[in-house]
């Protein structure tokens, strides 16, 4: 019985560095990050604690020289950018991700696993390498422009690089084998008796897909939307490398006002829109998870 | 007859184009690392040149090196701490604030990686930390932590906790219980764990970038300033040397996987 007493102390004692970590690097700076985002702007970079609501006027206005404020949306569009990119991407992931998954569920044991191999190998092949390789691709003088111009189609086809599509192409590459698994994996716990049930009953192979092999990988789905869309709203290397300068998204509009734009208190503001957004999504998709749980058991 | 019913015409087509599309850009580097011309795209013959002008390199081998150095050590602590929490949270009884303690360790996973990055840069700044090899240790350990805790814990989860009861029937301790039943039996977990967070670490780019102004450079940081510089083969041979020690790393680990 005097283990009783002893337990607590251990659960206490193995939680507390990784409790003590995540408050000190995280929960803390987060909370300073909040403070900045309501600060001054230093006079070599930086922030002087001193409060002010700038930083997020300025995400929507231009302040004039005697203070009067203009609407300016150059930071707006970045934000809009990022969310339709984000979307753009996982509905583009969803799309590619389906068919590729349910082919591989009807192999034979061996050969679905070499496949699945196939998909998780460029996950583990450096992110900034297989970003690389796009600019190499889509570059003026690239794989690409080279292939348009040996088949005589067009000489000039322009800069494919540092284009919206660039970005949504780099995005969709770097993060597809997130929606593949988990889709992957909703697939495979389908019962096959299901499918052939529907089939038995006259169903088409379209209705079939349609009424019950899509409706019940779902929560897969759902999974691997979420494993995409959150990492592409916070992405950097593919708006950098592929985006160029002057196409940004939130992810590297943060990094210059650190780097070279030297405005720490905007760069806290966005970083702050930018947590807000993904906190709201994941919110909304636990509420939801939750309703639906509710209904299933209420039923 | 059955089992046709399940296929759909195009799928497989379908597949195959979508594993070129995975592939393409992956061969595209490696193929054009053994282009003997300066300009990445005109061949000029087949040469091996640029392996050795990346391998002298001596940036590019101290960037190796900053990343070892720091991956190493936040795999390590990570795992530790990570092994230390899922124990706790699987196997506890009477844990308070369970599902709340188990987001906190989670935690790098729910916010945007730049956002994090931000959060050490601000928190590393206001401390007057200027030793560039720290910051990447500390950053790095705590973004790790959650890629250990999760292999960990499903391994946990998996495991019949009656083995450790037995144990501690059998009069052992609960030191010897964990070290001679449940270790052993989480170990395949714990390599998983250690494995995903060492090659984490090493891919990092956000956060490394944002905190490289103490003279400590990732690899992928000076891989990024090399891209900068604009494309060259010798960048393409670097990447295929990364590239063959990923597939390796992940061979290994695949392998391992499949004998359990």
């Amino acid at each position: 019985m005097n283990q009783r007493l002893r337990l607590p102390s251990w659960n206490v004692l193995g939680l507390l560095p990784a409790q003590l970590i995540m408050l000190l690097t995280l929960i803390i700076p987060v909370g300073i990050i909040i403070l900045v985002s309501f600060s001054t702007r230093g006079p070599y970079g930086g922030f002087d604690y001193v409060f002010t609501t700038a930083p997020y006027k300025q995400i929507l206005f231009n302040e004039g020289w005697s203070g009067e404020l203009e609407f300016n949306p150059q930071y707006l569009i970045v934000v809009a950018r990022t969310v339709i990119l984000s979307l753009a991407t996982t509905i583009i992931c969803l799309a590619l991700s389906f068919p590729v998954a349910y082919f591989i569920s009807l192999q034979k044991t061996s050969a679905k696993m070499l496949l699945i191999y196939l998909v998780t190998l460029p996950f583990w092949v450096s992110m900034i390498v297989r970003v690389y390789s796009w600019i190499i691709i889509l570059g003026n003088d690239g794989v690409i422009a080279k292939a348009l111009r040996a088949l005589g189609i067009t000489n000039n086809i322009g800069s494919l690089l540092f284009t919206d599509t660039a970005m949504l192409i780099g995005l969709v590459y770097s993060y597809i084998p997130l929606m593949i698994l988990p889709v992957f994996a909703s697939i495979e716990k389908l019962d096959p008796a299901l499918v052939e049930a529907s089939h038995d009953l006259y169903g088409s192979r379209l209705t079939t897909l349609r009424r019950v092999i899509l409706p019940l990988c779902r929560p897969g789905m759902v999974a691997g939307a979420i494993l995409v869309f959150v990492p592409c709203l916070g992405a950097v290397l593919e708006p950098v490398l592929l985006g160029g300068g002057k196409t940004m998204m939130m992810g590297n509009l943060i990094q210059l006002q650190f780097g070279a734009a030297r405005n720490w208190p905007l760069g806290a503001a966005i970083s702050i829109v930018l947590m807000c957004a993904v906190m709201i999504f994941l919110l909304w998709r636990g509420i939801h998870a939750m309703r639906k749980e509710g209904r299933e058991n209420g039923a | 007859m059955n089992s046709n019913v399940r296929r759909y015409p195009g799928f497989g087509l379908f597949s195959l184009i979508f594993f070129l599309y995975l592939y393409l850009p992956i061969a595209v580097v490696v193929f054009y690392s053994f282009n003997a011309n300066r300009i990445v795209s005109n061949w000029g013959g087949f040469s091996l040149h640029w392996y050795t002008t990346a391998l002298s390199n001596a940036a590019l081998v101290g960037a190796v090196k900053t990343s070892l150095f720091v991956a190493t050590i936040a795999t390590v602590l990570s795992t530790i701490v990570a092994l230390m929490a899922a124990l706790v949270l699987v196997r506890g009884r009477n844990v308070r604030f369970r599902r709340v303690s188990e987001t906190i360790v989670n935690l790098p996973l729910l916010l945007p990686e730049i956002v994090v990055a931000v959060a050490v840069l601000i928190l590393f700044s206001e401390m007057g930390l200027t030793n560039g090899l720290l910051k990447l240790t500390i950053a790095h350990t705590t973004f790790c932590i959650p890629f250990a805790f999760l292999p960990i814990r499903a391994r946990l989860q998996g495991m019949d906790a009656d083995l450790e009861e037995a144990a501690r029937d059998l009069y052992a301790s609960s030191w010897v219980a964990f070290r001679r039943v449940t270790l052993p039996l989480i170990l395949p977990g714990v390599f998983a764990g250690a494995m995903l967070a060492f090659v984490i670490s090493m891919d990092d780019f956000i956060t490394s970038n944002l905190l490289n102004s103490g003279g400590a450079t990732t690899l992928p940081v000076y891989i990024f300033s090399l891209i900068k510089q604009g494309v060259s083969p010798q960048l393409n041979a670097i990447s295929t040397l990364i590239m063959i020690v990923s597939v390796v790393l992940a061979t290994v680990a695949f392998l391992l996987q499949r004998r359990q």
